[in-house]
């Protein structure tokens, strides 16, 4: 039972902060609106790039400003900082395990920021841009593909995290995860722009899975090595799910080698 | 004015030695920073690499744009973009202890953690700018040529006054700072566009609201020898310095006000 109530109150902790939450849910909307307009020139040059028609793009496009919160796309970790201070060792001295411990957490601060971060923009752009919004057996099968891109998610940022037990600083590991996770997530533009091997790599990283493949789900586009329908939408599940999977337990073996390694100093 | 250019770059200097006592991490952080600078115009070249124009501007045309306002931009954020977190200040109750040095908030705010890796973000804009320029399709009159500098100039100016605005709001709305991102970096993003992709009243509202549209819009227009999709008159291409000085009244006035109606924090 541990578990559920460290994600409890996780959420309970980030909805103090309320204000500022929905401060950042208006900078996602307006940025929203920008990449939008880009977006929309972008189709009406050339009509169907990738897939896509212009509604589908811009509909991308608030996805993409909707999930940038609960996949914290931008990376860092409250751990991060323990890590550098020292506190870790508390969270190391708890009856429970690192991972889970911190897992629990950061669903917990998801599940708030979907509603407080994923919501607004999201429905501001589809009531400016009368977008469609999808059958309620779509909005299931994005909730899954939501919860896995969340867990993906977390993988990323927690091996992120775990590097600073030998770097001792997070600034660079943070520039480098920036960088990647903006350009390969679909955040910067949308990976069917993307031209050809680049496109195709782009699509197999882990990135890919926190926001290209959600909002594909969204748009009824979900696929994956040539599967489309049923057998296309599971084949991007496996997808994020296989990432998930391998990030979680690079995690855990880096926690393990963490645990040999590390000295706490002072007394 | 000179006195407080002078405590300006006496505090940055300190700043900067503290950086420098880590030269490896410093340069690796400038090096990040221009990467992370780089992606707009990674997104820009992916885009010009799927179609040959974007509602009708030329891809040197949009490099011009993404080079001027992302000079101005960087220009502003390298002096005075730790503003922001004049919010962070006034709730931690650190503003405090800068109203008692002889020296003004503002400037302590500015110079904070002052780092030469912000320097980072005008490696890309500067090689694009200098790489974009022979390629653009016009005839380089004086005027032409004078009107460059004069919109990085006042361009940067506009930023400054816009961070020290979006700073004075603070003292009003604490927990505002993730919204005020939406003028300051949202600015600075939509600026490397060209204003004629943005939907009219939205540029009529960036025009004559927060008069973004002078930052590079206006005077390229000249440079590009087009005729303005709202119609304005010729003179309106050489008004960006008036604005610019407009623009810095209203930002001292509102840090003024800001600062008579703190009343510090409550505990």
């Amino acid at each position: 039972m541990t578990y559920p109530w460290v994600a409890w109150y996780a959420m309970r902790r980030y909805a103090t902060y309320r204000l500022g939450a929905l401060s950042e849910a208006v900078t996602n909307t307006v940025f929203g609106f920008l990449r939008a307009y880009i977006l929309i020139a972008l189709w009406q040059a050339r009509p169907a790039l990738g897939g896509y028609d212009v509604t589908d793009a811009v509909t991308f496009c608030f996805l993409t400003q909707a999930l940038i919160g609960p996949v914290q796309i931008f990376g860092g970790m409250e751990l991060t900082e323990r890590i550098r201070t020292g506190d870790v060792a508390i969270d190391l001295y708890r009856p429970a395990d690192l991972q889970g411990w911190w897992l629990a957490d950061d669903l917990g601060r998801a599940a708030f920021a979907l509603g407080f971060r994923g919501v607004p923009p999201l429905v501001t752009g589809i009531l400016v841009f009368h977008l469609a919004v999808p059958s309620p057996a779509r909005l299931a099968q994005f909730a899954v593909a939501v919860l896995l891109a969340l867990l993906a998610g977390f993988g990323v940022r927690y091996v992120a995290a775990m590097c600073v037990f030998w770097l001792h600083d997070d600034r660079g590991v943070q520039a480098v995860s920036l960088v990647a996770a903006m350009f390969f997530s679909g955040l910067l533009l949308p990976l069917v722009v993307f031209p050809g091997a680049l496109g195709v790599v782009a699509n197999l990283l882990p990135w890919a899975a926190l926001i290209q493949v959600p909002a594909d789900v969204f748009l009824g586009k979900a696929g994956y090595f040539g599967l489309d329908g049923t057998a296309g939408l599971l084949a991007t599940y496996g997808f994020q799910a296989f990432w998930a999977i391998v990030l979680f337990a690079a995690g855990r073996l880096l926690t393990v080698a963490a645990r040999r390694r590390l000295v706490i100093h002072g007394g | 004015m000179a006195s407080a250019l002078r405590v300006y770059g006496l505090l940055a200097w300190t700043w900067i030695r503290a950086a420098a006592q880590y030269p490896v991490s410093m340069v690796l952080l400038a090096l990040g920073t221009a990467v992370v600078t780089g992606l707009d115009l990674a997104a820009i070249a992916l885009m010009f690499s799927r179609v040959p124009r974007i509602a009708g501007y030329s891809a040197p045309e949009v490099m011009f744009l993404y080079a001027t306002s992302g000079l101005s931009f960087a220009l502003a954020e390298i002096v005075l973009g730790t503003a922001e977190r004049l919010g962070q200040h006034v709730r931690r109750g650190t503003l405090d202890a800068m109203l008692v040095r002889p020296v003004s908030p503002l400037i302590q705010v500015a110079t904070e953690e002052f780092s030469p890796r912000r320097m980072g973000k005008l490696i890309p804009t500067a090689t694009v700018l200098i790489l974009v320029l022979p390629r653009l399709d016009v005839t380089w009159t004086p005027l032409r040529v004078l009107l460059v500098p004069m919109m990085i100039i006042s361009g940067f100016v506009m930023f400054a006054a816009l961070w020290v605005l979006t700073a004075a709001v603070q003292f009003v709305l604490i927990d505002g700072h993730q919204a005020t991102k939406a003028v300051t970096y949202g600015g600075g993003f939509l600026t490397q566009y060209p204003l004629g992709i943005f939907g009219r009243d939205f540029v009529r509202g960036l025009t004559f609201v927060i008069p973004l549209a002078f930052v590079n819009w206006e005077p390229s227009l000249y440079v590009f020898g087009r005729a303005d999709p709202l119609g304005l008159p010729t003179p309106v291409r050489f008004a960006s310095p008036l604005v610019a000085a407009a623009l810095c009244g209203v930002a001292a006035l509102a840090w003024r006000a800001g600062l008579r109606h703190y009343r510090s924090t409550g505990s």
